[in-house]
């Protein structure tokens, strides 16, 4: 086989399943030879999963966390794409804007955990308030580069076919920056779902963050806390294939490449 | 050389002007530089007529069109068409520009019907078919751009331009991205459309070949700061004998006027 040839289909599948194996066997010889009565095993973490099945709250966390995540990026959305495209637009004003969102852009959200509870109070909307700071600037940026890239010939095409300034946005620079937004919305979506477990830690007592910290203090269930945890790296995993397949749509698969 | 003199050809008799050129002279600062592009341009163009704007590479001459279309203006004198000045872009005169105009974000069908929002559904799906028709692309209605060739693309470009009913094309260097081959293809194919359409057509090309081929009237142009240098009539019907003593003739002149006459 040389470096060219694509790996057989069983080879993309084999390979994976190994390393995953190896890693969980380090994990368990691990726990095993340390003797250690803290950190639980894959087979305890297993348990653990199966316990919180079995009494119905994980659904209720996993569903608790992915409304916030979905109430504060929709959010981000709706207030960030509209905000970046104007941007965008008017160079001028971005101007204006631009020096107080570089300040504010690379402040974690969770430094706002104070601000957020004086705000809102202990609950959903502090939740909601960090992962919507979270989401909203990075799609505001791929909004404003997406339009300030969008080709000098595209806008001309649209002005020489006698378009209007807000139908030019519509049906010109939208959809030719579309490529770049939706790779701001993807880091954004991934952003957001970094936060609300953060944000359940602290300012909520429901969600995957929530477990993890309740776990860990009624008891020091361990077992959970590490199942928790993986919970949230594969519904995170989920989240971002299933936002991956937005590119796909033919109309913006042009701005992506693809291996066909 | 009879053909030659050095003063511009009058616009040939009958055809009534389309568009003028009076006195039109564009200077570009950028960052406290002062860069003449257009100097003193005077043309005048015929209803229905096939001009080739001739010239080297960063000559003007894409300044000059772009100011025809009414994207920048004149430095100093007028551009009119049908006696109005130009003064922004206007459906009346389209711009096609290289194979990288069309919208990759639409469709074959999509592209075509782009500026035509303001005619009825009916008309929009009869207009777009028919200009599928005529630039070949059948079956490629539903097909986005990305997986057209360069040459589809093109075709695709003077579709969406042709749909709109302009009275104008300006073409910027069309074919330039294009192998030879596709681009021998496509000026038959532009010369198809623009004797079944008899739009005013306005084309730039550094390709001396491809002006004395497709033009009425081919303007040279100097290098920058652009002046004309001359306007040349070929006097040959279509289809041209590009072997034929005239067009040689024709040719070989352009050439000497350049100063590239037997260099190669």
């Amino acid at each position: 086989m040389n470096a060219l040839s694509q790996p057989a289909k069983w080879e993309r599948f084999f390979w994976p399943v190994v390393a995953t194996g190896l890693l969980l066997a380090l994990w368990y010889y691990s726990v095993r030879w340390t003797g250690t009565k803290v950190f639980p095993s894959p087979r305890e973490v297993e348990k653990g999963l199966a316990e919180l099945l079995r009494h119905h709250v994980l659904w209720n966390d996993i569903i608790d966390s992915l409304r916030r995540v979905a109430v504060g990026f929709g959010l981000a959305v709706l207030v960030g794409i509209p905000l970046g495209l104007t941007l965008g637009w008017y160079p001028a004003a971005n101007q204006v804007v631009n020096p107080t969102m570089q300040i504010l852009r690379p402040i974690s959200p969770i430094a706002w955990i104070p601000v957020a509870i004086i705000f809102f109070g202990v609950g959903d909307n502090a939740a909601i308030f960090l992962i919507f700071l979270g989401a909203f600037f990075p799609i505001v940026v791929a909004c404003i580069n997406g339009v300030a890239n969008v080709p000098s010939v595209y806008r001309r095409a649209g002005r020489n076919f006698g378009l209007t300034p807000p139908q030019l946005l519509g049906r010109v620079l939208f959809p030719a920056a579309l490529p770049q937004i939706l790779v701001g919305l993807r880091i954004a979506l991934g952003i957001a779902w970094l936060v609300v477990v953060a944000a359940e830690m602290i300012a909520v007592d429901s969600g995957l963050g929530f477990l993890i910290i309740d776990s860990r203090n009624s008891g020091k269930r361990y077992d959970l806390v590490v199942a928790a945890i993986l919970l949230i790296g594969a519904i995170g995993l989920i989240l971002d294939v299933a936002f991956r397949r937005l590119e796909t749509l033919r109309s913006v698969r042009w701005g992506f490449r693809h291996e066909s | 050389m009879s053909s030659m003199q050095p003063i511009a050809a009058p616009l040939p008799f009958t055809l009534k002007t389309k568009l003028s050129v009076d006195r039109v002279s564009m200077v570009f600062e950028r960052d406290g530089n002062r860069t003449e592009v257009l100097n003193n341009i005077n043309l005048e163009v015929g209803d229905g007529e096939f001009v080739c704007l001739l010239g080297p590479s960063g000559c003007g001459k894409t300044t000059l069109l772009n100011a025809m279309a009414g994207f920048l203006s004149p430095t100093s004198g007028e551009i009119k068409v049908d006696g109005e000045a130009v003064r922004r872009p206007n459906p009346r005169r389209i711009f096609v520009f290289q194979e990288r105009g069309v919208f990759p974000w639409l469709t074959v069908e999509g592209n075509i019907g782009f500026g035509l929002s303001k005619v009825t559904k009916a008309e929009r799906e009869q207009r777009i078919a028919y200009y599928v028709k005529m630039v070949g692309l059948q079956g490629f209605e539903k097909t986005y751009p990305q997986e057209l060739s360069g040459g589809m693309k093109q075709r695709l470009e003077v579709a969406r331009a042709l749909a709109v009913n302009p009275d104008m094309l300006l073409l910027d260097e069309p074919f330039g991205a294009l192998d030879s081959i596709t681009r021998l293809v496509m000026r038959g194919e532009l010369l198809r459309i623009w004797e079944a359409e008899r739009k005013t057509v306005i084309f730039v090309t550094h390709d001396i070949d491809e002006a004395v081929q497709l033009a009425d009237r081919v303007v040279v142009m100097s290098a920058r700061p652009a002046s004309i240098r001359q306007i040349v009539n070929i006097d040959i019907a279509h289809p041209r004998d590009i072997s034929a003593p005239r067009y040689l003739e024709l040719r070989d002149g352009i050439f000497q006027q350049i100063g590239l006459a037997h260099k190669v």
